[in-house]
């Protein structure tokens, strides 16, 4: 984390999370600045997806506090629709609304919220449409589209809330190897806007060019945590090291 | 043969009104229970759930039979004589039988119902939620659309199994096509024919009634290619 005067805009105090008897989070603390692209990497198990779920309460923590944007949305009165607005979140299986054609997948959420008129609404899901150069799949529904097509249209749907933070749940695990490209320029032009990003993935390469912050998670801690460089090129702890020497 | 249809034709053509309007009363309540119970069995709330596991419980396990008596002579017994009432309250024909179908119709559909939204990936609803969708709007915009489709061709199947289970209610005397039927049976003694040209009028409906649903499933199927 370099500057200081940027804003936190999220902050992870001691995260604990349970399934029933399966401790799958154990003791995670950290925090997110604004504008920053942390990028997890860690065994299948060790927690990071959960870890992201939590982040917008997909997943109800077990025990710690996380504030996103001052608001603590671990507190059991919080709103958290009004919360994940804000949060923009793209999932391994993509998970469009397969009974919308593309364009309706994205108007939806904004039209149903009122954050738009149908006009405004329509504007800004064929901007983002042309942003991911699909505008001229806004017709088609998801069954026609190719897994990297239906992962830029998802990222299109979640960009419409207008979200100032993107997860991004292992975007291209579920993508044929020729298309994860595409996903990742998306992603990296994301990047370069500025947007606050977590992103859970195995793709090294993309952390190395793109992160500012790479986390090391494994058994459910934080391993550890620094720039790509120090954490892939320099790994410290012997469980960074063998994981990477294994997907390297 | 032709001396039934024409001296009994009207009789039981009036008797397949009869059974008609008492399969749409039935299945119109049905839907509603089934719509209500199968919301009920999906929601995370333990208490719905069991609620729900109970009222299909009991009915799918209860001859329909059973449940037509119990809902015509047992209800008002109890609160006649049970519950000391005095002796005013009756049932009609058609009002329990409409009860006893919605009930026994209506626990079909909730399971029908339940599998339907299960069958939607758990994942179209974590797309709905996390966009800041509420829990209500991401079921009725997203995930209900898709499950209809999945749910129509159980619906179909329990509609036309509910329109031929109205001839169990001719045992508490609803005047429908069966005990129209035995009539004109024990007037005429003609029982080969009697019953044939029951059948035949029961596989007419049901026919039509097939294509009816037919259309609607291609209907909703339209665009969507899965």
């Amino acid at each position: 984390m370099e500057s200081t005067d940027k804003k936190i805009k999220i902050k992870v105090d001691k995260l604990r999370k349970c399934f029933g008897d399966l401790e799958v989070l154990k003791d995670i603390s950290t925090e997110i600045t604004e504008g920053e692209v942390v990028v997890i990497l860690g065994p299948s198990g060790s927690g990071k997806s959960t870890f992201l779920r939590c982040l917008n309460r997909l997943e109800d923590a077990t025990a710690g506090t996380i504030i996103v944007d001052d608001i603590d949305i671990t507190a059991k009165k919080v709103n958290m629709n009004k919360v994940r607005e804000n949060i923009g979140m793209v999932f391994q299986h993509f998970n469009l609304f397969n009974n919308m054609n593309v364009l309706d997948n994205l108007m939806l959420a904004p039209l149903e919220l009122k954050k738009a008129d149908k006009k405004e609404a329509r504007a800004r899901a064929e901007e983002m449409l042309k942003r991911v150069d699909l505008l001229e799949k806004a017709d088609s529904y998801p069954s026609q589209l190719s897994g990297g097509q239906k992962q830029r249209v998802a990222i299109a749907r979640a960009l419409c809330m207008k979200p100032d933070i993107m997860l991004f749940d292992e975007p291209t695990s579920a993508l044929d190897p020729e298309m994860v490209g595409e996903v990742l320029a998306v992603m990296k032009q994301l990047a370069a806007d500025g947007m606050t990003m977590v992103i859970v993935t195995h793709e090294i390469g993309f952390a190395r060019e793109v992160a500012d912050r790479v986390i090391f998670m494994d058994g459910g801690y934080i391993v550890e945590e620094g720039t790509p460089q120090e954490v892939i090129l320099n790994p410290k702890e012997p469980r960074t090291i063998s994981f990477l020497n294994k997907v390297l | 043969m032709v001396k039934i249809i024409t001296v009994y034709g009207n009789m039981l053509l009036t008797a397949m009104g009869r059974t008609l309007l008492l399969a749409f009363l039935g299945l119109f309540f049905a839907c509603i229970l089934g719509m209500i119970f199968g919301l009920l069995s999906v929601l995370k709330n333990k208490a719905c759930n069991i609620i729900s596991n109970i009222f299909v419980f009991v009915i799918r396990g209860v001859p329909m039979i059973v449940l037509a008596f119990f809902i015509y002579f047992g209800i008002p017994y109890l609160i006649n004589n049970i519950l000391g009432f005095g002796g005013g309250f009756t049932l009609s024909a058609l009002q329990a039988g409409t009860v006893c179908l919605a009930l026994n119709c209506g626990a079909y559909m909730a399971e029908i119902i339940r599998a339907g939204i299960q069958s939607v990936d758990i994942g179209q609803m974590e797309a709905g939620r996390s966009l800041g969708l509420p829990y209500w709007k991401t079921m009725r915009k997203i995930i209900l659309p898709q499950a209809i489709r999945t749910m129509i061709p159980s619906i179909i199947n329990q509609f036309i199994i509910t329109v031929k289970d109205t001839s169990i209610l001719s045992v508490i005397g609803f005047p429908e096509l069966v005990l129209a039927a035995k009539q004109v049976q024990a007037n005429t003694f003609k029982a080969f024919e009697t019953w044939a040209i029951v059948g035949i009028m029961y596989l007419i409906v049901i026919t039509i009634l097939s294509y009816l649903a037919k259309l609607v499933e291609r209907r909703m199927n339209r665009g969507i290619n899965r």
